[in-house]
Parts: C-alpha cells; structure tokens; sequence
C-alpha cells in the first residue's frame, strides 16, 4: 500500500466545491465521495471538512438547508451557490494552469534542460 | 448570514453542529456495521475517524468569523468578574481615572468651546472678515479698520462677495422709562441678512433706510423689548429715545443675537445715518468693523483679487489716503485674547495629572500582575495564546478606564458652570462652552487610551517562555524585571509631578512678586464710574463745562467723599490713549514718533489717586482754556525725553494736541497703567496729563462721552455709589453711572489670571504629589515584601536594622534621583510655555525651583519610610521559613 500524501494547502476548498456542484449532498456524503475519487491516496481528515464547510458558507460560495435523507433521517444538505459556481471555475483554472506547469517540469528528461 | 445573525443565533447554530456532527459519526456507524464490523467497534472507529470533535466544534465557530466578538464578550465578563471580586482596587482605580478624565474633558469642552467653536452663525465658513493693510507698519501694526468711504466703494464694486459694516457704540436710552445707559452697534442694512439672522419680531433694516436723512429707526434686543414695552407686539412703530434723538422701533432682535462674541447689544441703528465728520473721510478709520460672504460658487482666492484690484484703482483715484492701501480678507474667527494660552496650559497640566494617575495605575497592576503571574502561566499551559492573554488584561483595563470615564463625564456635567463662573474676569465666548458630540467623543477617547496606556504594560508582561519556572517559583519568579519596570513607573511619575510642582513654585512665586509692586496709586478707597452726562447739554461747550463742574462739586459734598476728579482714561481699566510726542519743533512723520499715554484730568487727580509729584506742581484752576497750555508728565517719560536734565519748564511738542508745544509744569510718580504683570513689558509705559479744561470747544462732546469720575472716599467706597447715583440724577434724570468699580477690583484683575493658574497648577501639582507619593509608597511595600527572604538572610548575617532600612531607602532614593532629573528637564521646557504666555514669569529664578524639589524629596522619602521600617522589622526566623 502506498503511504498517503496531505493534501496541498487550498485544495481541500476546491474539491469539496467541486463535490458539492454536483448536487445538493451531506457533510458524510461529501466525506465517502472525497474517499471514493482520491482513491484512498490523498489523506482528508474528516475533522477539517466540517471546518472547510462552514467557511464555505460563511463566504457564501455554499449554502445548507436540512432535508429528509432517504433513510428518513434529518440532515444538512449543503449546495453550490452561483458565487460558489464562479469561485470555482475561476479556482479550478489556476489549478488547472498549476498543475500543467508543474508536470510539464516533471516531464522533462534527464539532461533535457539546456 | 450576517455577523450579527451569527451572534444571536450564536446557540442555534451550536445545536445544528451538534446535531451535523452526530449525523456524520451514526451514518458512518452504520456504514461499518454493515461491512460487518461490530457495533461497539464501529463506533468507537468513526469516532476516530472524524477526531476530536470539541476541536472541530471549535474550528468550525472559528469559521464563522465572529470568534473575536465571542472572546470580547467572554473577556469582558471576566473582567466584570475580577472588578466585582477587588471592588476596593477598582474603585481606587475608577476614581482616580474620574478625577483624571472629568478634568480633562473638562478643559477640552472649554477648549472646544472657546477656541474651536466657530460663531453661531448660517454656514459661518463663507464669512470673512475684512480689514485695511498698509505697505508701511507703525508702531500699532499695518492692519487698520476700514474708512467708512472705502466700505461703501469696496461694497458698490465687488462681485464675488456681499458686504456689512458695523461699529460698536453705546449711549443712553431717556425714553420710556428710566435712563439708562445700554451698548449699542451702528450696523449696514445688509449685517442680519449676511449672518442669516431674521428679526423675532417686525423686519430687518432696508437698504434704503441705511443713509443720512432716512427716517431713524432701530432694531431692539428681545430684553430690551421686554424691559421697555413689556413684551408687546405694539412696540412695534413705537418710538423711543436714545442720544437725545427719537427713533423708530421696527424689529426686535432674536433672544440669541450677538455682534462677534458681544451678546450684550442692545439696539441697533443703521450706520448710513451716522452724520459724524469722521464717517466722511478716508483719512479716517473709526473702528468700522466689515464683514463679508461670499456669494455662491465664489472662491476666497477669487475675493481676494478682486479686492487688490479695487484696492489699485482706489489707491490711484486718492493717493492721499489710499497709497501703498490694500484690503485683506481672512476667515471670521473669534477673538479670545490670552484665554487661548491659560486653557491650553490648563489643558496641558489636567493631562500630566492623567498620565500620573494612569502610571499609577498602572504601577499598582504590574504589582498585581506579578503576583497573578502563576494565574497567567496556567493559563498558558492550558493553550492560550499569549496575544490573546494580552487582549483578556487589556479589556479589564480599558472596562476600568471606562467606568472611570463615566464617572468622570459625570463630575465634568457637575463642575462645568461652576468652573466656568470662577473664570478671571469672565471666559469669553462662555456661552459656546456646551457638551456636544466631541465633548463625548474626546472622553471616550481618553478613557479608552488611558485603559490601554494603564494596562498595557502589566499586559505585556503576559508570560511569554519559561513557563515551567513561573509555574514552580509562582510569584517570585517574576520580581526581578517588575523591580526594574516598577522603578521607571514611580520614576517617570515623580518626573510629572516635578513638571507641575516646579511650574506652580514659578507662578507662586511671580504672583508675590507682582503683588508686592507698587502701582504707583493708593488703590484704597477709591471709586472710579463712568458717567453720561445728559444729552440735552451735549450740544454746548460752555454748559458742558458748567455741567461738569457742577457734578464735581454735588460729588464733592457728599458725606464720606474726601475728594473727587475726572478723568478720560483710569489706570488698569480697558482703554487708553496713546500719543506721539517730540522735545523739539523739527518734528520727524507722524509715524515715527515715540508715544505716551495721555490722561485729560482735572486737578485733583493726583490727591484722588494719590500719586506722587516728584517735581514742580500738578494743575490748579488757573490751567484753563486760553492760559498757556501744560502738561504733567511722569518719571519714565521725563527719563525718556529729557534724560538727567530737569524737566519742570521744558516743552513738548503733541501734534495730536495741535501745534503749539505744551509746557511741562510737573513730574509724578510713574503709574503701573497696564496693571501689576503687564506694565514692565508694556511698549507705551511713558505718561502724561493735561487738564480737561483745556481740552478745547471741538472736541469737548467727544471727550465728555468719555470721561470718568474718580472719588477717594473715607470708608468703603461702593458705599458711595448710591447716594452718588441719587445725587447726580437729580441734575438731570438721564445722567448715569456706568462700570462703576473700586480701584482695588481693577488692579485685582489685572492679577486675576495669575491667580486663577496659581491656583489651579497649585491644586494639580499637589495631586500629582499625593499620587507621586502613593505610588512610591505602594511600589517600596510590594518590592520590599518579595524581598523578605533577602533581608530574612542578611539579617541573619548579621545586617542591623539600619542597614536595611538604608537599603530600602537606597532603591527610593534612586527612583527618586532618576525622577527629578527628567522632571528637571521637562519642567525647564514647561518654564519656558509659562515664560511666554504668563506676563511676568520670569526663569533662572532657583528659588522656587530648589525648593518645590526639597519638597518633593522629602515627601517622596517619607513615603518610603514606613515600607523600609516596616521591611527591617522582620523576624530573620519567620524571613527564611518564608524561603
């Protein structure tokens, strides 16, 4: 099994918007899903989603209401505001720009940098 | 959600964490269970998972923004807490502050009043006042009122500004009722407009009123009105009679009305109809006071040139007058004389008395501090930070300083009128002195700053590192750096207090010195009104002087009168008259002339005022119109004019007396005219008096308007005053006295101000003393108890008793040097204030200086006397169990 890595600092915000854009869901939800995609690699502690959440909508990029689960039981669904949509299409492109200048770093080739 | 919802909603939200939290951890249970996990071990394995959840319960309220609000709230209730359990401490502390912050606001409302507070007129921003200026100064300035003819030409051409003209005069009004004497203006029709001032009553002046041969009317003041009509509307149209001459009344003044800060105006007439010669020329410049708006959209910048170019073009149409003649306008601002300088070093002195009340304070909690100082390393093990340990002293602090500051805005809402009434002379502008929003302002500022300035340094002192040493050694741990902070705090307060000692000995001691000058009259007994003599008589030169002499001789035989005498201008009264002079015919321009003060008198002046002849005679009634005309001068100006030669004989050439020289026939002691402070430093001090029976036909009018009445009595002399009044209204009845004084209330005023410093810088510096003294008092206690172990070891070394008294007293005595010399310095720049704006202050005297020190240091050591017995009275035994 490979050691897991933190997740850089910022990121978390970002995937958790993410999650949420695709629909209403709830603080354990997000916590599976955050699991699920980074397949196990990427360390989130569940003790600072909450946190991150309630920045969020304290910023207003998500905002809560509680609803009835399928099971029947009450709990906070957050979703994506449309300041929160903005936020995170402006966040996912630096990442994006990021992420492409960092591996394109990578990529280059033993004694390829002249 | 806003801020303010987070805080209300405060538990709400609290409840939905704990209810989202609780969630997470059940789903994720049941998420465990079925993967087949035992229950007990689920939960305890989603517990894990998610962590501590008060951590995260703290860190999401973090989230909310509104952290700092809650630990505001959560400080100020334990603030609350530890004031309620040391009520003794706090309230020492809260008075202190009350009495350091009332103070000071106290002067800071005076201050904002008199000197800040512009004139209660509309937008008083856009008013400026104008004034004449010439190329050349003379000894009165280069800045001159303007002449009437330039008024009228420089409100006729200017466009960017709209132009009024007043004069102050007074006079009597006979008619109806009893004669009475009341100041009055002379105004141009457009003043009440200009000031956005309307009539309470009936209309303002029109424009076609405001000259000679427009019918006369006035405008009255609201309690003019009631004295005289009652009140009723029908004084409106009705008519009285003032200077011998009927008038019109139609408006009646708003009750608040004031010309500049002058609220006693009582009438107004319009000074168009002014037929004076004087209001004709340009040469001219009988105290016109102009005024001006600038009209919408105008600039100062664009009035101001405008009035160069109307100032050239008169310049070059009356060269006689007008040469080298410009006019400046500057902003309206009221004029308020030495005021200014006795508020702010009142200011100053209140201020020094906070900050010692606050280094006080603030010595006190450094003590506490220390002894808190496990208190605080607790605190720190259990994870707070140290900004935030610093924020929690802070807030009791600055609770403390504002409870003081209520109290103090408190006891400033009592004192204010009271002080304001013990003003010398009276405060001007005293009615502008309110409690408006920078009056509030200021006191919470100060209450604020003081709490911050008080806390500040025990807060700072926050445990920052070796956290496991103050936790095993407690207090004691932390004496050594608070001996050597407590030590500047007591140093630094006997520094202030030598500024505000040293200050009160340099008043103390030119206020005895001014007092034992001779004046140069025998001030006792001797009562000095001005008189209006009856109008009817004003017309005729010759009834005049019969006039005159009539009232000296009813005055006269009067019972208790010894003598009696007039005269124009009374020693340390307001008002002089200041003549060029020259020892020969060859006389240099006008400008360059030395001056002297002339005095018209009649000849018992001297024996009146009792001056005394140093040479020659005084006048007799054989000085009369049409003899040879004489002078008397006095000390300086025969020192002056004819140096060590004898002046009785020589002659003074007086061009403002007409051409022929005047003879000198006396020489008097000089009379301090500017009163006991001023008179050194006066630039007119030479004197000079000529009989009022000379004073010719022409001028006899102006000058009976003028003249006084002097009467040396045998007894208290305001116990003349009414058989005086009764006497001369039986001549004619609307003969009155007016600023009736004795010669003593006018030489006591002109110390007054010295006075009211001394003893206001008295009382502070004695405060600053006391709190001085305390201070030491308390640091030498609580010093000397952290070192009981110390002495316990000397003493069991053999160390007497002496010894450790002397090495208590030895820290005092440091304190106390490093005190003084700093105060020394500050008091030396606070001399130098005092040398400036107190007439009469004068440094390098080291009287006052060396022994409001010895003072000082002795009350200071006495302090420390009781701590350093009390610490060499200690049992070696019970010293060293201590340990």
């Amino acid at each position: 099994m490979t050691s897991k890595s933190d997740l850089p600092q910022g990121t978390l915000d970002l995937l958790i918007m993410k999650i949420v854009a695709l629909g209403p869901v709830h603080g354990y939800a997000i916590a599976q899903r955050l699991q699920e995609v980074s397949r196990d690699v990427v360390q989130a502690p569940q003790g600072s989603l909450y946190p991150a959440l309630h920045r969020l909508e304290n910023r207003g990029f998500v905002d809560a209401v509680w609803k009835k689960t399928e099971s029947g039981r009450e709990a906070k669904f957050y979703r994506l505001t449309k300041k929160g949509r903005v936020q995170l299409e402006a966040e996912a492109a630096s990442w994006q720009r990021l992420t492409e200048a960092v591996s394109l770093i990578m990529n280059l080739s033993e004694g390829g940098a002249k | 959600m806003t801020w303010w919802r987070r805080i209300w909603q405060r538990s709400e939200l609290d409840e939905q964490l704990d209810k989202e939290l609780r969630f997470h951890i059940e789903e994720h249970t049941a998420g465990l269970i079925e993967e087949g996990v035992e229950p007990s071990e689920a939960r305890r394995q989603a517990r894990i998972a998610i962590g501590g959840s008060e951590q995260i319960k703290e860190s999401c309220r973090d989230a909310r923004g509104t952290r700092w609000l809650e630990d505001l709230w959560q400080d100020l209730r334990y603030a609350l807490r530890t004031i309620r359990q040391r009520p003794g401490f706090a309230s020492v502390v809260a008075l202190t502050l009350a009495l350091g912050i009332g103070a000071t606001t106290l002067m800071f409302t005076v201050l904002n009043g008199v000197l800040l507070m512009p004139f209660p007129y509309r937008s008083p921003e856009r008013l400026l006042s104008l004034q004449e200026k010439t190329a050349k100064a003379t000894q009165f300035g280069n800045l001159w009122a303007f002449a009437y003819p330039n008024f009228l030409d420089v409100r006729r051409d200017v466009r960017s500004m709209d132009l009024a003209a007043w004069r102050h005069a007074g006079g009597t009004i006979s008619e109806p009722g009893d004669a009475e004497y009341i100041s009055s203006y002379e105004v141009s029709a457009e003043l009440l407009p200009i000031l956005g001032i309307s009539p309470a009553l009936g209309r303002h002046f029109s424009t076609a009123e405001d000259q000679a041969g427009a019918p006369p009317v006035v405008l009255i003041s609201d309690s003019l009105w009631k004295r005289k009509f009652g009140g009723k509307q029908d004084a409106i149209g009705a008519t009285l009679t003032y200077g011998g001459q009927q008038y019109a009344v139609v408006g009646i003044l708003p009750a608040s009305f004031q010309i500049a800060d002058d609220r006693d105006v009582e009438l107004l007439t319009l000074i168009g109809q002014n037929t004076q010669p004087s209001m004709k020329a340009r040469e001219a410049h009988p105290r016109i006071g102009v005024w001006a708006r600038l009209r919408d959209g105008a600039t100062v910048e664009g009035a101001k040139s405008e009035l160069s170019v109307i100032a050239s073009r008169l310049s070059n149409e009356y060269p006689r007058s007008n040469e080298g003649r410009t006019f400046v306008a500057d902003p309206l601002q009221p004029i308020t004389g030495n005021a200014g300088s006795t508020i702010w070093l009142l200011f100053g002195a209140v201020i020094v008395v906070l900050l010692i009340g606050c280094v006080n304070i603030a010595s006190l909690l450094v003590a506490r501090a220390s002894s808190r100082g496990r208190e605080m390393a607790v605190r720190v093990a259990l994870g707070a930070g140290r900004g935030r340990l610093i924020r929690q002293c802070l807030t009791e602090s600055v609770v403390l300083g504002l409870i003081g500051g209520a109290v103090g805005m408190l006891l400033m809402f009592l004192t204010l009128r009271p002080f304001i009434s013990l003003w010398p002379g009276s405060l001007p502008r005293a009615q502008e002195v309110q409690t408006d929003w920078k009056v509030f302002a200021f006191a919470f500022t100060a209450s604020l700053l003081s709490g911050v300035l008080f806390g500040a340094v025990p807060a700072l002192r926050a445990p920052a590192g070796e956290l496991e040493r103050s936790l095993r050694a407690g207090s004691r741990a932390l004496v050594g750096g608070s001996r050597r902070l407590q030590s500047i705090l007591v140093a630094s307060e006997l520094a202030l207090a030598v500024v505000l000692l040293v200050s009160a000995g340099t008043l103390g001691s030119t206020f005895l010195r001014l007092s034992s000058l001779d004046p140069g009259v025998n001030i006792h007994n001797v009562l000095v009104t001005r008189l209006a003599l009856s109008q009817n008589v004003l017309t005729d030169p010759a009834q005049i002087r019969v006039d005159w002499q009539d009232i000296l001789d009813r005055a006269r035989s009067l019972p208790g009168v010894q003598s009696v005498a007039m005269v124009d201008t009374v020693p340390m009264r307001e008002g002089n008259n200041q003549l060029g002079y020259w020892t020969n015919s060859a006389l240099p321009p006008r400008t360059e002339l030395p001056l002297s003060l002339g005095s018209s008198v009649t000849p018992d002046y001297l024996k009146v005022m009792g001056i005394a002849l140093r040479a020659g005679r005084f006048f007799d009634a054989s000085d009369r119109m049409g003899s040879r005309p004489v002078v008397v001068i006095d000390e300086v100006l025969a020192h002056r004019a004819f140096g060590d030669t004898p002046a009785v004989g020589k002659q003074l050439w007086i061009p403002d007396m007409g051409p022929t020289p005047q003879e000198v026939v006396g020489v008097v002691a000089h009379v301090r005219y500017w009163g006991f402070a001023d008179d050194d430093q006066a630039q007119v001090r030479a004197q000079f008096y000529y009989p009022f029976a000379q004073v010719p036909d022409g001028l006899l009018r102006r000058w009976s308007e003028l003249m006084s009445v002097a009467v040396r009595t045998e007894n208290a002399p305001l116990g003349i005053v009414e058989p005086l009044r009764r006497e001369i209204r039986r001549t004619a009845r609307d003969q009155v006295l007016t600023e009736v004084r004795t010669m003593e209330q006018l030489a006591e005023a002109t110390l007054a101000r010295h006075r009211f410093l001394l003893v206001l810088i008295g009382a502070f510096a004695g405060v600053a003393l006391l709190l001085a003294c305390i201070g030491i008092y308390g640091v030498l206690t609580f010093l000397s108890r952290q070192r009981v172990p110390e002495f316990g070891v000397r003493m069991a070394l053999g160390a007497h008793r002496g010894e450790i008294v002397a090495l208590v007293l030895r820290q005092s005595l440091g304190m106390i040097a490093a005190g003084v010399m700093v105060g020394s310095l500050l008091a030396y720049a606070a001399g130098r204030l005092l040398e400036r704006w107190v007439s009469g202050v004068q440094m390098g005297d080291p009287v006052p200086f060396v022994s409001v020190v010895a003072i000082l240091i002795g009350a200071a050591l006495a302090a420390s006397i009781a701590p350093a017995r009390k610490a060499s009275r200690i049992s070696p035994v019970t010293a060293l169990r201590q340990e």
